[in-house]
């Protein structure tokens, strides 16, 4: 069965058709990633998985079931987590609620429970945080647990996204353009982080600029070019397919 | 000492990855919980302070005007700090929050008055009225943001106004309507210091109850909708509900201690819903400060008293109160708790 299916979607903003006719399918497990220049429509395709936007036709399934009708938290419920390319932190908060907030979905939401502050509710938070305490630990943030989210540099905020996202457990983890802003060590950490959750059975699909990180760490890559699909398969095929050659020395 | 701080600092910037996993024994010494900690908690500090405060002022109040101020002054605390859940905490601004206490106000009276119903039953039937009021609009107001919410809750706030002024055979109109007395089992509320009771208990109620939901899985997924609506839906929050669930429970006690305010002061009129007085309750929420349940409690205070404290001024009151208003939020633009919060944690890290 496989964990993520996108059949033949298409987003088209005015005029523009951001994803045209894609289809493509993930399986359970491992690294994969989506690459392209530019504008090529990558994000716009996590956004549709995610649901924050409606695709123009073409639907997504997540473990064979249709989600194209299901809003984006009930997605995360069926154990989709993502991070952002443009940092989705709420600064309004401290480092360590920012992953707590991951938690969200294995924690007891509801409204009464919390008014009363049932026994289950301070056990709840309290193992919730010594959680995402280890979990910042995990992704290189040890010296953040009691930091103020506002007050943390650019590179630290990235693997914050990475550690609230772990924090819901996922079974497929989108992450868009993780590398971004970081130097070479802070890279070569996310290397080793993205590698080791592939090992756990965490299914990641990564978006990434640099081709050193996906072609070291992925299985599977699909290319994408103006929307469309222009190649697919193993980081040896992409690397010596022409087309994937000619789009990115056209880009650059 | 600070020179190896300075340095180690400067290796992290350098190289993060070398400096970024603390000992284990480090990262119990950073949790722990530290004397500052437990006076600066709203928990417990802030609550204590509270609790204090309400149990030896009557020792120093006198006469019925300051007992009168004092009930006042828990009144709108506890509208503050449910409001500041709202608006500092899940970040949706209302402009017609006074709407709901007069709504629950004129319910609770006319129930109450009219068709002598028992006071508690005319109480909760006017807070079921207005949480109907609020759940029916929340859905399609709160799906607007920033200032185009504002205007929205603020034109439900002016209808509300307008339907009690004109709807005069039910509520008196523009002159308002007396209210009987609060009988509870089958005593008559009358004594300032009953009154001071009943109210000072709901406010350190309402204060522990508040600070339970701000520490919890619910608090915390109201600050992520303020925060970044799209990292709380993406992490599973279901951002609507939590939106319909704050603006709702708001309403209803606001709509509670208008109730209580018609009960209490033997009269109700429009002013209580009017444009004024929903500002009046924002003002607290921010001139306390955004998200701090202990400034939702001194912005009420400020603005029950300061107006007194002027009073002397006679002709140069209001402006006086605006000058006021405006200084603070020029020079503390967080709203006073958290700004002084801020100064004392740079004396005492
Ligand atoms: N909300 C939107 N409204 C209009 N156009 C949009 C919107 N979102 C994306 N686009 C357009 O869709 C195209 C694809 O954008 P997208 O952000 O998905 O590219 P990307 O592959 O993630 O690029 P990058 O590598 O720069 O992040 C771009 O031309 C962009 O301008
Ligand atoms: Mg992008």
């Amino acid at each position: 069965m496989s964990i993520l299916r996108i059949e033949s979607l298409t987003k088209v903003f005015g005029g523009l058709r951001a994803i045209d006719d894609l289809s493509f399918t993930i399986e359970p497990g491992s690294v994969h990633s989506v690459i392209g220049p530019n504008g090529a429509g990558k994000t716009t395709l996590f956004n549709l998985i995610t649901g924050v936007y409606t695709p123009t036709s073409g639907r997504v399934l997540i473990e064979e079931q249709d989600v194209s009708a299901l809003p984006t938290h009930s997605r995360a419920a069926l154990g989709m987590s993502r991070t952002f390319q443009n940092l989705q932190i709420c600064m309004n908060m401290s480092a360590i609620e920012n992953v707590m907030l991951g938690r969200h979905l294995h924690l007891d939401g509801r409204f009464l429970p919390s008014l009363f502050r049932l026994p289950r509710i301070v056990r709840g938070d309290r193992e919730a945080r010594e959680r995402c305490a280890e979990l910042m630990e995990y992704v290189g943030l040890g010296r953040y647990i009691n930091a103020e989210a506002s007050g943390m540099p650019y590179g630290a905020l990235k693997r914050l996204e990475i550690a609230r996202s772990l924090a819901a457990e996922p079974k497929l983890l989108l992450l868009d353009e993780p590398a971004a802003g970081l130097n070479a060590s802070e890279t070569a950490d996310l290397d080793e982080v993205i590698h080791k959750l592939g090992q756990a059975g965490v299914t990641v699909v990564l978006v990434e600029h640099d081709m050193k990180l996906v072609m070291n760490i992925s299985e599977h890559i699909v290319v994408l070019n103006y929307g469309k699909k222009l190649a697919e398969g193993t980081a040896a095929e992409i690397r010596r397919n022409p087309d994937v050659i000619a789009a990115y020395l056209g880009a650059a | 000492m600070s020179d190896h701080k300075v340095q180690s600092s400067a290796l992290a910037e350098e190289n993060p990855s070398v400096v970024a996993r603390p000992p284990v024994e480090e990262m119990r010494e950073l949790k722990r919980l530290r004397w500052q900690d437990f006076v600066f908690s709203p928990r417990y500090g802030g609550f204590i302070a509270l609790l204090a405060a309400v149990l030896i002022a009557p020792l120093f109040l006198d006469g019925l005007y300051e007992f009168d101020l004092a009930i006042l002054v828990f009144i709108n605390a506890s509208v503050a700090i449910t409001l500041n859940l709202l608006v500092g905490y899940a970040g949706q601004i209302s402009l017609g929050h006074a709407a709901f206490f007069g709504l629950g106000g004129y319910g609770t009276a006319i129930l109450a008055t009219r068709h002598d119903w028992p006071a508690l039953a005319a109480l909760l039937a006017g807070v079921l009225l207005v949480a109907a009021v609020a759940f029916l609009i929340a859905r399609p107001i709160l799906r607007l943001k920033g200032h185009y919410l504002a205007m929205a809750t603020l034109g439900l706030g002016m209808i509300i106004y307008l339907v009690i002024t004109t709807e005069t055979g039910l509520t008196g109109g523009p002159d308002g309507m007396s209210v009987a007395p609060m009988e509870i089992f089958g005593y008559m509320v009358f004594d300032e210091l009953v009154w001071y009771w009943i109210t000072g208990i709901l406010l350190l109620l309402i204060y522990l109850l508040a600070v339970n939901v701000i520490e919890s899985p619910v608090g915390r997924a109201l600050r992520a909708v303020h925060g970044s609506e799209i990292a709380a839906i993406n992490s599973g929050v279901n951002v609507t509900h939590y939106k319909t669930l704050i603006f709702v429970v708001s309403a209803m006690v606001a709509a509670l201690m208008g109730g209580l305010f018609a009960f209490y002061s033997g009269f109700i009129t429009p002013t209580s819903s009017d444009f004024m007085h929903s500002i009046e309750f924002v003002v607290m929420v921010v001139l306390g400060g955004m998200a701090s349940v202990v400034g939702a409690v001194v912005g009420a205070v400020l603005l029950t008293l300061l107006p007194q404290f002027l009073a002397a001024m006679a002709d140069y009151k209001w402006l006086t109160y605006g000058l006021i208003l405006m200084l603070v939020m020029i020079f503390m633009p967080k709203g006073l708790v958290p700004t002084l919060h801020g100064w004392i944690r740079r004396w005492i890290p």
